[in-house]
């Protein structure tokens, strides 16, 4: 008989809650390592020196007024984007359609302002975009989740090919309202009268959209946390099962969450159309839907935190454009930079959700 | 007249880099790892083997080029490069067990920056004289075809006139599907990807099969991308331009209900409804273009839908697709 058997030198254990304070204080730790990782890599490749590449990352954000209001501009979109998205993620309902959700929530607005423009007065017009792309960013989740309700369709999967359903849609309508004939591009939207173009508040032409990102972010917290729909949300996400026990109508829950989800991408797709860019391009969105699910998963779905992951992302993709054209590298290096961060700081979250322990009497062979 | 003699060998070049990717991630998935890296994996497979290659051609004329190398260091490269990333993504999910959604879209971004990083500032770095990255001589031997294909009219433009990976690819796909079906460790895998608990208690080791499925599955998929670049864009790299095809190669392998044989025939479909808006004849109404390049999200959506619906067993997606697994949790 043979008993040898080498007991292993650790094993995983799940964690009990952590403090707040020591998980981020991992989170802080995974972030320098991944910055001291990222300083390796672009002196190993491109043979710049990393400080200076830093310096000129933070120049990139922070560096003029100009500047800093466009990274305040680009966190707030980002934000409201990650905001729609978390009550379905707390549900446990992974909606990567953020993207196209959006996307048709600035192709509704652009509607509005094309087709309406000189039959109504401004504020109407206004009013009515406002309407249309809250209800077409709801109606583009809604339909994932009538399916998810009824028939239990993978939404991940639904969603995910939503997007792409809603950028050839709007592809089709820059090329059928192009302006001027032949460009194929839609150029910007009543450039003269202005009519659909949000006004602009306290002189600043970004302010609009940050105080209204800044609002839906306070909401938001306080829907997830202290309303009875936060509760039934929670419920669904942490076992369906039970939330059937209690009484919590899941079909329901999960079509409400996801049209709320739906139509806050929607706001984003208006604010974007109507108070920032004025005109419709199939990739208006930026890849916010996808960053986005970055952002809401890195700050854990809690709404507060996600104003710092937020800012950590748009602050790593600003400062990428600014070392692209200090250093006469490709925009792309900044994608690289941004995954390897992110690779550091989903490694950390194992050391927060679990513990290794050293098994007694390791290597020991009995 | 629709004119199929020309359209079918241009939709089968298309479908290629598809089935490679959904090949791969048919294999990733029956593991219970959606991983959606799979666009960024197959641009750094593309610019691994692309950096290869360039490497090799530098300073050759095409007859000093050893046809059997300039093959086999960029399929080499292509193979590690994408056997990296997949590697990456099965520290983070199962060691780690991290979120799998989020890795895989990390994954992408990464990937797609490398790709265009590279793709863009290689020439700079290397130091070189070239304007761009076109690797004409290593593509000529990876588009190399039977010289019968030429002689037989339609038969050989059908089926004679692709470069080796083309047929590699058919190949790989079938081998996946006997695998998945006829074999024990096919059993196994999707008993990983369906119950790991219960393939845990039988004595598989999850672990293992979920690296092994998703690190093959990595490097399948990178082919797709080195395909691309060497065949159907003959040798030249231009950023972004393989577009969101790994994206529809996920896509594919929903509307192939997770089954590789049927993958072969539905990524011939599938690249054709790519190139569909390029062969009707719209007149001036561009606009109509557009809608015809939603058609394979749209047929994905309904083929998901309706699968969904009918709920039959075995063409549901593996029960405990993207949920990391942890033995000591219930």
């Amino acid at each position: 008989m043979n008993n040898k058997k080498r007991s292993p030198l650790f094993h995983v254990a799940k964690r009990a809650a952590l403090p707040w304070y020591k998980s981020w204080a991992i989170r802080g730790g995974a972030v320098l390592l991944a910055l001291l990782a990222c300083g390796l890599i672009t002196t190993l490749v491109t043979g710049e020196d990393p400080i200076a590449v830093y310096v000129s990352m933070w120049e990139g954000s922070f560096g003029t007024s100009r500047r800093f209001w466009v990274l305040l501009q680009n966190i707030a979109m980002l934000l409201c984007v990650s905001l729609a998205v978390t009550p379905a993620f707390r549900m446990r309902c992974w909606n990567l359609g953020g993207e196209g959700q959006a996307l048709i929530g600035c192709l509704a607005a652009a509607a509005c302002m094309i087709r309406l423009s000189g039959k109504l007065p401004n504020a109407l017009v206004i009013a009515c975009m406002c309407v249309a792309s809250i209800l077409a960013g709801a109606v583009w989740a809604g339909i994932p989740a009538l399916f998810k309700a009824k028939y239990n369709t993978n939404e991940t999967l639904f969603t995910l090919m939503m997007n792409y359903v809603a950028t050839q849609l709007v592809a089709y309508y820059c090329v059928v309202w192009e302006n001027p004939k032949g460009s194929g591009q839609i150029g910007i939207i009543n450039p003269n009268s202005q009519i659909g173009w949000f006004p602009v508040v306290g002189g600043q032409k970004y302010l609009l959209n940050i105080l209204v990102v800044a609002v839906v972010c306070v909401l938001m917290h306080i829907y997830l946390n202290y309303s009875k729909h936060g509760y039934e949300i929670a419920v669904v996400g942490e076992s369906e099962r039970t939330a059937r026990y209690v009484g919590i109508k899941v079909e329901r829950v999960i079509v409400r969450t996801m049209l709320l989800s739906g139509a806050l991408c929607g706001l984003a797709g208006l604010l974007l159309v109507g108070s920032t860019n004025h005109t419709l391009t199939p990739t208006l969105v930026e890849g916010r839907g996808f960053t986005a699910v970055m952002v809401a998963w890195l700050a854990k779905f809690n709404p507060v935190w996600m104003i710092l992951t937020s800012l950590l992302l748009v602050f790593l993709s600003r400062g990428a454009g600014e070392i692209a054209t200090n250093f006469g590298l490709n925009q792309s290096f900044g994608d690289i930079l941004t995954g390897v961060i992110l690779f550091f700081i989903i490694g950390s979250e194992f050391f927060i959700n679990y513990q290794i322990k050293l098994t007694k009497g390791a290597g020991k062979e009995d | 007249m629709f004119d199929f003699i020309t359209f079918i060998p241009r939709a089968v070049m298309q479908g290629i880099p598809l089935l490679f990717g959904s090949t791969g991630e048919t294999l990733t998935e029956k593991s219970g790892n959606l991983n959606l890296g799979i666009p960024g994996i197959m641009y750094v497979g593309g610019i691994c083997g692309v950096i290869g290659s360039f490497f090799y051609e530098a300073g050759k004329s095409a007859a000093e080029m050893n046809a059997f190398l300039a093959i086999l260091i960029p399929l080499l490269c292509c193979l590690l490069g994408s056997l990296l990333m997949g590697l990456l993504y099965c520290f983070l999910t199962v060691t780690l067990r991290a979120n799998q959604n989020v890795t895989g879209l990390a994954l992408t971004t990464f990937g797609v920056g490398f790709g265009n990083f590279f793709g863009g500032s290689l020439i700079k770095l290397s130091g070189s004289e070239l304007p761009s990255i076109i690797l004409t001589n290593t593509s000529n031997i990876f588009r190399r075809h039977l010289a019968v294909g030429d002689s037989t009219g339609a038969f050989g433009k059908l089926f004679l006139s692709y470069g080796f990976l083309a047929y590699l690819a058919v190949l790989i796909a079938l081998a996946a599907a006997r695998v998945l079906n006829r074999t024990r460790t096919g059993l196994h895998l999707r008993a990983v990807g369906e119950s790991p608990n219960t393939a845990d208690a039988a004595g598989v080791n999850v672990s293992r099969y979920k690296y092994a499925a998703t690190c093959i599955g990595s490097m399948i998929a990178g082919l797709g991308g080195l395909y691309y670049v060497m065949d159907y864009a003959s040798g030249m790299w231009t950023n972004n331009a393989f577009g969101d095809r790994g994206w529809l190669a996920i896509a594919l392998v929903i509307f192939t209900v997770w089954r590789p044989n049927v993958g072969v025939l539905a990524s011939f479909l599938f690249g054709g409804l790519y190139i569909l808006h390029m062969y009707i004849p719209s007149g001036m109404n561009l606009a109509v273009k557009e809608l015809y390049k939603m058609a394979p999200y749209v047929v994905t959506i309904v083929v998901l839908v309706l699968s969904s619906m009918r709920n039959k067993r075995e063409n549901q997606p593996p029960a405990s697709l993207g949920l990391p697994y942890f033995r000591e949790e219930r």
